[in-house]
């Protein structure tokens, strides 16, 4: 046997048949940062089918100790994550139809990302998209792989894998008002790509048609603290999320500019809704005269401004690097765009 | 005598004033994290927390992180 595969289909769980499932698999990785880097690699050289990737950001100095996929030369071009991420994929297995998107995920267009899609891989950097990806995988009937990991610890859960088994939403009940992220403690690569891992195994074992027993798992590579949990019991009939009425919560969109402070960065992200989108070149031309080191591209318009480094990309978000304060950032916004 | 625990996988010796989870999970500085707590096999409510701990029970803390 030599084929690319080969060392794959020799692994008896999975066999031939369960490489030509990988084969025929469409999934999407929510997130193009450490994890959903570590993640889409192995996938893609796996060979999945089809790969959507997505993600928000451009790429950052800071993020290059632990997001696989990316060179000092994607920073200095200053690529969207999902841009760098697509050709990358590509040139490492040509099997798989890779599709990079520049795109928040929110709740106006979580569903049709999703669409057509099998399995979700998690790659997101907070709890409220993850609990937004639960709501949209439940209601799609897609099994997503939740991970997490900050430090040098990490946790994953499969969700929407077996029957009976609780969603994230009954683990969670409420969006804790503040938890841990890359930016307070910072993260290693270790624990990214052992949590990436065990995402990817899941999701191969799903894919496959293995028999899935879910667990809510944990480690930390540091300290050798580890934990697997059996939480059936905490599969709630009334939960909003995956009981028989579901509402789902967490899709319900709102007509005001949201905002949120990005893991890992001193930055704050401003989006504003789909009926009032600040096109680009437009607001390039409004700033020239007031703004330093204006730089565009087909994605996006940067600047520097106040000391602070502004990024508008054409979805109609932007990132105001250089500050944690969402008032500083909306005010810095309200004096650019008025 | 004192109390030793396996917490997460490794042996752990309690403090003589840590008498029960809450007291545990305060004294680990998770008192005001989202997490979920299972002793001996079983998952604990929150309102049982106040649950005490006794020698050579086996406790699994796994608390959520927003980070990826
Ligand atoms: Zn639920």
């Amino acid at each position: 046997m030599t084929g690319k595969y080969s060392r794959q289909e020799l692994f008896a769980p999975i066999g031939p048949v369960g490489q030509q499932r990988i084969r025929e698999a469409k999934v999407f990785v929510l997130g193009a940062g450490a994890l959903g880097s570590s993640g889409a690699e192995m996938l893609v050289r796996a060979g999945v089918g089809e790969l959507t990737i997505v993600d928000r950001d451009i790429l950052e100095w800071t993020n290059l100790h632990r997001q696989q996929l990316y060179t000092e030369q994607d920073v200095i071009d200053q690529l969207p994550k999902a841009i760098a991420a697509e050709s990358r994929l590509r040139a490492i297995n040509s099997d798989v139809k890779v599709r990079g998107i520049v795109a928040d995920v929110t709740p106006e267009n979580v569903l049709d990302l999703f669409e057509g899609h099998q399995f979700i891989l998690d790659g997101t950097d907070n709890i409220e998209t993850r609990l937004l990806a639960n709501d949209a995988a439940l209601q799609l009937g897609i099994p997503f792989f939740m991970g997490a990991c900050v430090g040098s610890y990490g946790l994953t859960f499969p969700i929407g894998v077996k029957e009976g088994s609780p969603c994230l939403h009954c683990l969670l009940e409420a969006l804790p008002p503040q938890s841990l992220t890359c930016d307070t403690v910072g993260v290693i690569s270790p624990i990214v790509v052992t949590t990436a891992a065990r995402q990817t195994a899941e999701l191969l074992k799903c894919i496959t048609g293995a028999q899935m027993e879910p667990r809510l798992e944990s480690v930390d590579l540091w300290t050798g603290e580890r934990a697997a949990m059996d939480v059936h019991s905490m599969k709630k009939s009334s939960c909003p999320s995956c009981s028989d009425t579901p509402t789902y919560p967490y899709l319900s969109a709102n007509e005001v500019i949201r905002t949120a402070v990005l893991c890992g960065r001193d930055t704050v992200q401003l989006t504003w809704p789909r009926n009032r989108q600040v096109e680009l070149l437009p607001f390039a031309e409004s700033i020239r005269g007031i703004v330093s080191n204006l730089k565009q591209n087909p994605y996006l318009v940067s600047c520097e401004y106040n000391a602070h480094r502004l990024v508008l990309f054409c979805d109609g978000r932007m990132l105001v690097h250089g500050t944690k304060d969402i008032m500083v950032a909306r005010k810095i916004v309200a004096g650019l765009l008025g | 005598m004192k109390k030793m625990i396996d917490l997460n996988g490794k042996t752990y010796s309690v403090v003589p004033e840590v008498a029960t989870i809450q007291q545990l999970l305060e004294h680990l500085g998770l008192g005001d994290r989202i997490l979920i707590v299972e002793k001996n096999k079983e998952i604990l409510q929150k309102d049982h927390y106040d649950t005490p701990i006794k020698d050579r029970d086996q406790i699994e803390i796994i608390h959520f992180v927003g980070g990826g």
